[in-house]
């Protein structure tokens, strides 16, 4: 019976494999390729059509055999967490779109709303009828007013042409969204603070359990996604859960964006098989470093560090080997950081956003992060720390890490946190000293 | 209360973008509403004023105490006016790492201004602000509502010159890597612009 076992094909890990082809961003850039037209022309809706025709279940269980997990950070399977919806009782339900993207390293959703913003309403509509939702709500953060005007059009276009609204596309199931503007709140991100914010409240973020499947929007049942992962849905319908199974390992399957910024000679958006390595994406994709570099963020700024050396550089891009390093996917977003860029400094820039951002609901949070990590940065950068100094930031990141209520302050301590693990000679430098090791350089190109 | 009574309604005469605002949400999530409201003020008034606040409550049921306190959660709706040209310097790590310091420097010697402030002819204001979500065509500096990503030393003078004349160039969309097709020049992009005032 040994040959009725079927092998899985060799899995594609590497953008190198000439089966891979770039899907999602296919159009992402292309002009004009907004208009439902041109999405229309491009095979847009279809796999609408076939997920309507199927049962509801079926979407779901497609979903969830494909392996899909959210890309907006945490990673948590897309399927399961449709699947955690009560039963259909006659109440309100809600699908949420999270394109509140604002994880520092992170554009990847901004792309894709807008030049492919069809891509994104049909994995809305398609989680909306998995999940029994017939209300979509699309929560995007208040900068990107571009794809908010995007959108905006993509959704009346919908509408016209019964993509959206009673009876889409004659299958007897409604569904309309609802796009909603925020404001300049990183804390949005957070699951259940966007939740209140959209329903006009302040954005801080509620106490879980309940989890939004039961307890959500206006304490109805609400499932949230962010806008990769849904936008991710249309193609696993169309091209079938194994085709997105291929790419990648065992613990990370599909595909996943990778933002490279900062100190790299090809920055931009690339996307690439799960379980792709590290050096392939800054060096053959990003183009290397500018000069030498001496650290890379995997994720966005919430994620732990890594030091730029063949142990860090060797590691998959997946869930389970970054984390077993310390880290974190998050959002895809890498930023490499330079050897001349002093580290205290840029931590304190990392820092100093997120003081910005915290909301002020707890404690730890709102002392920890919002007042004193920020206060002790910036006097050890004006030259008048001492080595205590640099002891008590560590003792307050350590005791930052899962004292607070939500995960803000934990996002916060980590980068800072593993900066003070690998250079904490240059905290210590400019603690002793009063001038950082590496002063600062101009870096804006003439 | 005094200035409700004097200054006229923002609301008055917009019947239908009311209506329209409030039937996007649920009969029972009225309060949905203060946020696009917000929004509205602010496009057309450069700020959002205690009066206008107050209206907001009334007409979602709210006091203005409520609404103030949502609005003042939020860092990019405005109390005071800014200036006609609002130029939001993104300050966050990968900026950074590409010049936005030297940027906002060069900008605060060039206009006289702290962030923060509004020149007294009310034509510029600059402030620093985090990640605006353009981390590989940085730096980027947000004019307005218009992003223009990859901002030299040269460009940002042009730019700055433009404003001075109330000619605002389109905005400066850049395309890296898999979408790297817009990418080239400085590439216009049709219509749409959200660049002026």
């Amino acid at each position: 019976m040994t040959d009725a076992v079927i092998e899985r094909a060799e899995p594609i890990t590497s953008r190198h494999d000439p089966r891979f082809e770039v899907t999602l961003y296919k159009y992402v850039g292309v002009d004009g390729a907004h208009t439902l037209d041109a999405y229309l022309e491009h095979g847009g809706y279809q796999a609408a059509r076939k997920a309507l025709a199927q049962s509801p279940g079926d979407v779901v269980g497609t979903v969830k055999s494909s392996g899909l997990r959210g890309r907006g950070g945490a990673g948590f399977p897309a399927g399961v967490k449709w699947s955690f919806m009560p039963p259909v009782d006659g109440r309100q339900r809600f699908i949420v779109c999270n394109a509140d993207e604002s994880e520092p390293g992170s554009c990847k959703d901004r792309y894709l709303m807008e030049d492919d913003p069809h891509q994104l309403l049909e994995g809305v509509l398609i989680a909306g009828y998995a999940i029994g939702a017939s209300k979509g709500v699309l929560y995007i953060r208040g900068e990107y007013h571009h794809a908010y005007q995007r959108l905006t059009r993509a959704i009346a276009e919908a509408r016209q042409r019964c993509y959206l609204g009673a009876n889409v596309l004659d299958s007897g199931f409604d569904f309309d969204v609802v796009l909603h503007r925020g404001a300049g709140a990183y804390i949005c991100g957070e699951e259940t603070a966007l939740m209140n914010s959209f329903e006009g409240l302040r954005a801080t973020p509620r106490l879980k359990p309940p989890f939004p499947a039961q307890a959500g929007i206006y304490g109805l049942p609400t499932t949230i996604n962010n806008v990769t992962t849904l936008a991710s849905v249309p193609h696993i319908i169309t091209r079938g859960p194994d085709w997105f199974a291929t790419m990648g390992t065992e613990d990370s399957k599909g595909i996943h964006h990778v933002q490279i910024s900062g100190a790299v000679n090809r920055p931009g958006v690339y996307e690439v098989p799960m379980g792709i390595g590290y050096r392939e994406i800054i060096f053959d994709l990003g183009g290397g470093p500018i000069g030498q570099a001496k650290a890379f963020i995997p994720g966005g700024t919430s994620c732990p560090l890594f030091p730029f050396d063949d142990e860090h550089l060797d590691l998959p891009m997946e869930y389970a080997s970054v984390a077993r390093a310390g880290s974190m996917l998050g959002t895809g977003g890498l930023i490499v950081i330079p050897e001349d860029q002093c580290i205290v400094d840029a931590m304190y820039n990392v820092a100093r956003f997120y003081a910005h951002e915290s909301c002020g609901k707890c404690t730890p949070c709102r002392e920890g992060v919002g007042t004193w990590l920020p206060r002790m940065f910036k006097k050890l950068l004006a030259g008048k720390g001492t080595p205590d100094d640099v002891d008590l930031m560590e003792d307050v990141v350590a005791n930052l890490r899962g004292t607070a209520f939500c995960p803000l302050a934990d996002a916060c301590a980590w980068p800072v946190q593993t900066s003070l693990k690998y250079f904490r000679h240059e905290y210590e430098h400019l603690a002793q000293h009063g001038t950082p090791l590496h002063p600062r350089k101009d870096r804006w190109q003439a | 209360m005094i200035e409700l009574e004097t200054v006229p309604r923002f609301f008055a005469g917009k019947g239908e973008l009311l209506e329209e605002i409030l039937g996007r949400y649920p009969d029972y999530g009225r309060r949905s509403a203060v946020m696009p409201m917000l929004w509205e003020v602010q496009r057309a008034e450069r700020h959002v004023s205690e009066a206008r606040v107050a209206e907001i409550a009334e007409i979602v049921g709210l006091h203005a105490t409520e609404v103030k306190g949502v609005m003042s959660f939020y860092s990019t709706y405005h109390g005071e006016p800014v200036g006609r040209w609002h130029l939001q310097v993104c300050s966050t790590l990968s900026c950074k790492l590409r010049g936005s310091d030297e940027m906002c420097d060069h900008l605060e010697r060039t206009l006289g201004l702290v962030p923060g402030e509004t020149d007294a002819e009310g034509r510029f204001s600059l402030q620093k602000v985090e990640c605006l979500g353009s981390c590989t065509t940085a730096p980027v500096l947000q004019v307005n509502d218009s992003y223009y990503e990859e901002v030299s030393r040269e460009r940002l003078e042009q730019l700055l010159e433009a404003l001075k004349r109330d000619e605002p160039p389109k905005p400066w969309k850049a395309r890296r890597g898999d979408n790297a097709q817009l990418g080239a020049a400085p590439p216009a992009e049709a219509g749409e612009g959200g660049g002026a005032a």
